[in-house]
């Protein structure tokens, strides 16, 4: 196995640390090839502590470290900082607890719990792969917390590191939900064993004592499933009473209760043996269904703000120009920092040095970066592509324009938690219902055996208990989830993923949501460029790191390897340079302006594009717009038979008439939309009572989402950050989207299917109860059964419409 | 018969060690990460060096 994969490594050029491929054999060490010094790094850093292990776990387990930049964690120096990461400390020993996105395999696992060989003063440092953090013991008095994030960074394992801090793990609710389940199954076993004796009709007549003491043991070991296994019913029952709403929890209560009451009837009165056995059973069998609900993906965090995206801390600078870090918390207006590229602007600010390049997409949804001059204004989320600059806060951090998108009432509050729609729906009916299936019972027995009316009620009460009705719903959905998660599309919980097949108004947001971030379709008009040409404007582009530069670079498809001379940049402007004898110039309208003649050719207002001037004279120009995602029309055309679509766009209106062409006419097109023009214009929708659904991505959309019925959030890694959303969509599988909302509602209808089933289980079981002849034998059979075959063809069936559409 | 009731309160003792073992197993955390301890379970920490070797000498030898 290791055998083979080494040899493919070499014959292909493989990077060995992270798998890509390698461009040339610059960086090797011995036999091995790395494609950037990023991974050579790594690797040396691991050779170096004998740790090379973590190669044969699994292959090229590493990260790609090309794009890795210098970080300092200097202010992990501060103590506040410093606080929301450990979680407990003596003075002595500490402990923290990191978030690792990077972790994604058994080797990481194992370097993670290594970490003592880097540094003995790191005590133990165990994983939880699930969650992806990583909880670090070490001696404080030998190691620093920014020494050990350096480590974790050196070796490519970056923590997360925002406001938010790591939460820490809250397991309370999962771990009561395992005790009221062995709980329960210990005693629906035991009380099943002492119940067998009365199923068969054993036992002498003579040992009728025996079977007392057993009934009364049976009691002790029901009140324990009672009181505590079944209390959540009571207490949502409870609820749903007081809000005079009828859930599906309502008809359960009722019927455990009834269970319980007479089972403990009949045996003190020493008239039968009760329906304890019953009674446990259909608990544990709803305890398990929970789980099912339950499940969840930890390591996906739903809830994030834009705490988790702004940096942790920035670098002021003081008056006398020293600098230092400062949690971004204690930003004040007048604080002057220094935003290195790449760096997030946390809170307003104006421009006082340097040259500003702001990438707002994840803002404002524009997709070009805008460049700006001295003492012009930035907005907090910004992103500075380019050199460093200096700027001067004007506002403190939780004031800033976008973040008081959650100042908004909107934020005060959980999310209202909706119920799962459909069980209760039919709840409403089935409750009365059975109610008055039960008095008809008790009347027909009036006249028919009057000793029996007591009997029947109880019994019709009993046998009617919605436990498969109640067990389709999470067993269908539960398992529908976990077939959409298998396919990079993560729902928050089973309710969210009910409501998606109730929607009639699908939202989307343009940028990075049904456009591609970094990519981009360009264009050339005007005088047609000879291959020469190309090569030397390749050439010369391949100087530059500017975005639109890498656009033409990646759209020329031949090879040079030209080096231009006299290359020159201007920030903002352009680029120029002479290869060969060819004097090119490339940049805005203003740059190459003198060259500019009437006739030559013009690029339309308000576009993003690269004019080409060659040798004094303008050629043409690169028009750059918008790559859009696959499958977009598509998607269009099946929402379109159930649902209104209307696109949101932060951005300027250039790309509407493509588009228009692109979706058709019957599509709104909103531009220049603010991230409160979105929040409200879901809301005026939600008043005309549609159902709305919206993708976005951007924390400019974290508003829209949150109010919107369904939110979800596309994202090109689910590892980094979205906002907050009921759920999240791996950018990968954005063409999937009608054959997931296919499946979705073929589970729906998977649901009803099986509460067809449970009702026909209840009309055998109203006989018996009508008839008043509803021994403990025949409950103790019936209810497991409806339950068992309810689960199995949810399961079964909920599988099958997976593999129908192709996503199992 | 009375010797059935001695069997079922040994039998019900022995049920309620389970549960109780079932109860520590959860308060000690063993269901709240359900995947890592299945991969720790493979890291032999003795024979890194020895796989190390092993995996040179088969190299060496293609």
């Amino acid at each position: 196995m290791i055998q083979g994969t080494l040899d493919i490594n070499t014959e292909k050029k493989l990077c060995y640390h992270c798998g890509e491929t390698c461009p040339d054999d610059s960086y090797s060490k011995g036999d091995k090839l790395f494609c950037c010094l990023g991974c050579k790094t790594v690797y040396e850093i691991l050779e170096e502590k004998d740790l090379c292990n973590y190669y044969t776990f699994d292959n090229t387990p590493g990260q790609n470290q090309k794009a890795k930049a210098i970080r300092n964690y200097d202010f992990l120096e501060d103590s506040g900082v410093k606080s929301k990461f450990i979680s407990f400390s003596n003075g002595k020993t500490a402990l923290v607890n990191f978030i690792i996105p990077n972790m994604h395999c058994s080797s990481c696992i194992w370097i993670l719990e290594h970490l003592y060989r880097f540094n003995p003063a790191i005590l133990s440092s165990r994983v939880n792969f699930l969650r992806k953090s990583i909880a670090i013991t070490f001696d404080e008095t030998r190691i620093k917390l920014k020494e050990i994030v350096s480590i974790l960074d050196s070796i490519g394992y970056e923590p997360l590191l925002n406001l938010e801090g790591v939460s820490t793990a809250d397991h309370s609710e999962n771990r009561s939900l395992y005790y009221k389940i062995g709980i329960a199954g210990f005693c629906f076993g035991n009380i099943m064993m002492l119940s067998f004796p009365e199923y068969l009709a054993l036992g002498d007549p003579q040992d009728l004592y025996l079977r007392k003491i057993f009934s009364y043991i049976n009691v002790v070991l029901s009140l324990p499933v009672f009181f505590y296994g079944a209390s959540d019913y009571f207490v949502s029952a409870w609820k749903g009473i007081r809000k005079r709403i009828v859930n599906i929890d309502i008809p359960i209560a009722l019927g455990v209760l009834v269970l319980f009451l007479r089972s403990l009837i009949e045996i003190v009165a020493g008239i039968g043996p009760g329906y304890l056995d019953s009674l446990s059973g259909l608990i544990f069998f709803l305890l398990i269904g929970r789980v099912f609900q339950n499940k969840t993906y930890e390591w996906l965090n739903f809830e994030r703000n834009y705490r988790s995206y702004f940096p942790i801390s920035v670098h002021i600078v003081l008056k006398d120009g020293t600098e230092s870090s400062m949690a971004v918390e204690k930003i004040e207006p007048g604080t002057r920092a220094l935003i290195r590229n790449n760096e997030i602007i946390p809170a307003d600010s104006i421009l006082i040095k340097g040259l500003g390049k702001i990438d707002y997409s994840f803002v404002t949804g524009e997709a070009a970066p805008a460049d700006i001059q001295n003492g012009e204004f930035i907005y907090a989320g910004g992103r500075q592509a380019g050199s460093a600059i200096e700027v001067e806060f004007v506002k403190s951090v939780s004031h800033s324009y976008l973040t008081q998108l959650w100042n908004n009432y909107l934020y005060s509050g959980e999310k209202e938690s909706r119920t799962t729609q459909l069980a209760n729906n039919v709840s409403k009916y089935f409750t009365p219902a059975i109610i008055l299936l039960a008095s008809g019972a008790a009347v027909y027995n009036y006249f028919i055996h009057p000793a029996l009316i007591w009997d029947a009620f109880t019994a019709v009460l009993i046998v009617a208990c919605p436990c498969a009705l109640a067990l389709s719903t999470p067993f269908t959905l539960g398992n529908a989830l976990r077939i959409l998660a298998k396919n990079k599309f993560f729902m928050k919980n089973t309710v969210a993923l009910e409501s998606l097949s109730e929607i009639d108004h699908v939202v989307f947001d343009k940028t990075g949501t049904i456009t591609e971030p970094g990519r981009s379709d360009l264009k050339y008009f005007g005088i047609n460029l000879t291959d020469e040409l190309k090569q030397a404007i390749k050439a010369l582009v391949k100087n530059s790191s500017h975005p639109l530069s890498k656009a033409i670079f990646d759209n020329i498809d031949i090879e040079t390897q030209i080096i231009p001379e006299n290359y020159t940049e201007e920030p903002g402007k352009g680029i120029s340079g002479t290869v060969g004898d060819i004097t090119i110039m490339l940049g805005s309208q203003d740059f190459v302006g003198n060259y500019l003649r009437k006739s030559s050719p013009h690029a339309p207002e308000h576009t993003t594009s690269v004019y080409v001037s060659i040798d004094g004279s303008v050629f043409g120009y690169f028009y750059i717009n918008n790559h859009y995602r696959q499958g977009l029309s598509t998607i269009k055309k099946y929402f379109r038979k159930s649902a209104a679509i209307s696109i949101l766009s932060g951005d300027n209106d250039t790309e509407s008439k493509n588009l228009q062409e692109l979706l058709g006419e019957d599509v709104e097109l909103r531009f220049k939309q603010s991230p409160f023009d979105k929040l409200d214009y879901i809301r005026t929708l939600q008043a005309k009572r549609k159902k709305v659904l919206m993708f976005g991505d951007g924390l400019n959309d974290a508003g829209a989402l949150r109010q919107s019925d369904v939110g979800i959030s596309v994202s090109q890694d689910v590892n980094n950050f979205s906002p907050a959303s009921d759920g999240i969509l791996s950018a990968d599988s954005f063409e999937k989207i009608p054959i997931f909302f296919d499946f979705i509602i073929s589970a729906k209808k998977i649901i009803i299917v099986s509460f067809a089933i449970s009702f026909f289980y209840n009309l055998i079981g109203i006989f018996f109860g009508f008839s008043g002849q509803l021994t403990p034998l025949v409950a103790a059979v019936l209810m497991p059964l409806s339950s068992i075959s309810v689960v199995i063809f949810t399961t079964v069936a909920v599988s099958a419409a997976a593999r129908k559409n192709g996503i199992l | 018969m009375s010797v059935i009731l001695i069997l079922i309160g040994f039998s019900l003792l022995v049920a309620l060690g389970f549960l109780g073992a079932f109860i520590w197993a959860v308060k000690n955390g063993q269901f709240d990460d359900r995947y890592t301890p299945s991969i720790r379970i493979l890291f032999d920490e003795r024979k890194e060096k020895v796989k190390e070797e092993k995996k040179i000498n088969s190299t060496k030898q293609s």
